[in-house]
């Protein structure tokens, strides 16, 4: 029978989320790593009981666990993330340069192709890759050595590699994202980077159109028009119609273009969903959570809130905290600040909590299981 | 044999009881007592120091006898009563975060 699992990663520890296709009835497995900051939990397309998660904590550092039965146990692999070669420096908040330091891996992103190969996006940001199932782990330091590595600056939550995404078509095509320099694209399999912002206009650097240097918060594909990615930045909401090369704005009628999230849903390219917030600052909008849909690609969009708290809600939605499953009518999915996470059986129409109370939500990822 | 007592945190990534009994080779030093508690539980890797500097975690502690032995130098002997087994070697998560 087909179902749903949604791996939440939480301040805390994590937690596995499953339901029949059905996605009434919801069973609660966890805390997993009870204590631990885990940031991502990912499983592999082409053996979804494999999987990853990353588990961290201030003061044991980071560890990687990996399940080979969906998540029913867990065994420690690989966790010496060691930056390839002279380490370097990138910019700190006051400009001084300061040298590379790895902090935690923020996203795992397992291959379409190959079950023992996985990557990892780090902080201070760099991109890692496995390819015996997250024994051991390589940088890709093509990326972090490029041109502009020396001028990269973290933003507020870190210098973060937060996104990957494999293109499944191209071979050997990778995009990542970082806060703050913006977005990379490699077509060599990640051998050698080129910074793909063009388009961007970021008024919180020195020059707003610069080549890197932007907030970038997420970016998402559809996975049959892997042309066309969409993206969250530091306020705005913008679009590519040319694997990266160049960006235009897509924010349209959204009450306020910040945010952190952003997806498409699983059968159509040309919706996508956005959960905007104040500012930067103020990570809410009037005590109401909704949810933005745009069936056009951008532009035009609809509030969704029905069954969502329309007063008194002051939560936020982290980059990485909202996914999609692919059962006939699309379900998405997001977790909170506030420890719930959202569940909708038709495509954004209606929500419900499918759990509540959970600690601080920091990612959630979906598997549509045959 | 020397005793060592690990914290909640480092017990579940270990799979470890909280107090665990170490033979170690050699002198009985701070670091041949981590270097035995690694290659006891491969995944306290880089839990309590740095994997490749072997330089300890900021947050993280070790007590024995009453002292805080976190800032004498990896290679020096624990004391005699940490060293015969009558005191354990703590390992401390510290208090930070309010």
């Amino acid at each position: 029978m087909a179902g749903v699992r949604v791996l939440t990663g939480t301040r805390k520890g994590a937690f596995i989320l499953s339901s029949d296709e059905h996605r009434k009835e919801w069973t609660v497995a966890g805390p997993l790593f009870p204590g631990w900051e885990i940031y991502h939990i990912k499983g592999s397309p082409l053996n979804p009981n494999r999987l990853y998660a990353s588990q961290s904590s201030g003061w044991f550092g980071q560890h990687m666990q990996r399940s080979d039965d969906g998540g029913n146990t867990w065994a420690p692999v690989g966790n010496e993330f060691i930056y390839d070669g002279l380490t370097g420096t990138h910019q700190w908040y006051d400009g001084t340069p300061h040298p590379w330091e790895f902090k935690r891996v923020w996203h795992l992103e397992p291959s379409y192709t190959d079950p023992e190969e996985v990557y990892a996006g780090a902080e201070d940001a760099a991109l890692f890759r496995s390819t015996d199932g997250g024994s051991s782990w390589s940088e890709l330091s093509g990326l972090r050595n490029s041109d502009s590595g020396p001028s990269w600056q973290p933003g507020a939550g870190g210098m973060c590699l937060h996104t990957i995404i494999l293109d499944p078509i191209t071979q050997g095509q990778i995009f990542v994202a970082i806060s703050a320099a913006g977005v990379f694209r490699s077509r060599d399999n990640g051998v050698s980077w080129k910074p793909s912002n063009k388009g961007l206009v970021s008024a919180y650097i020195p020059d707003p159109t610069a080549e890197v240097g932007h907030c970038v918060h997420k970016i998402a594909m559809h996975r049959s028009r892997p042309e066309v990615l969409y993206m969250q930045k530091h306020w705005d909401v913008l679009r590519s119609d040319d694997s990266g090369d160049n960006w235009y704005e897509i924010s349209g009628n959204l009450p306020t273009d910040f945010g952190f999230a952003i997806d498409v849903h699983a059968h159509e390219p040309e919706t996508v969903y956005v959960l905007p917030i104040k500012s930067d600052s103020e990570h809410f909008v009037d005590g109401s959570l909704r949810v933005f849909r745009s069936k056009t690609g951008g532009n035009e969009w609809e509030p969704l809130s029905k069954g969502l708290p329309q007063t008194n809600c002051y939560v936020n939605v982290l980059r990485d905290a909202m996914a999609v499953d692919s059962l006939d009518s699309c379900g998405i999915y997001f977790g909170t600040s506030g420890g719930q996470v959202y569940a909708s059986r038709d495509s954004g129409d209606s929500w419900e909590a499918i759990v509540r109370d959970l600690p601080p939500v920091l990612s959630v990822e979906v598997q549509t299981l045959p | 044999m020397i005793r060592v007592k690990l914290p909640d945190h480092l017990c579940t990534l270990a799979g470890a009881d909280h107090e665990i009994e170490l033979h170690i080779q050699g002198k009985p030093t701070q670091q041949n007592v981590l270097n035995a508690l690694e290659t006891r539980f491969p995944s306290l890797k880089g839990a309590l120091r740095d994997p490749l500097t072997k330089k300890r975690r900021p947050f993280v502690r070790f007590f024995a006898c009453g002292e805080d032995l976190s800032h004498q130098p990896p290679d020096l002997a624990l004391p005699l009563a940490v060293a015969n087994g009558e005191e354990p070697f703590l390992v401390i998560a510290a208090i930070a975060g309010g």
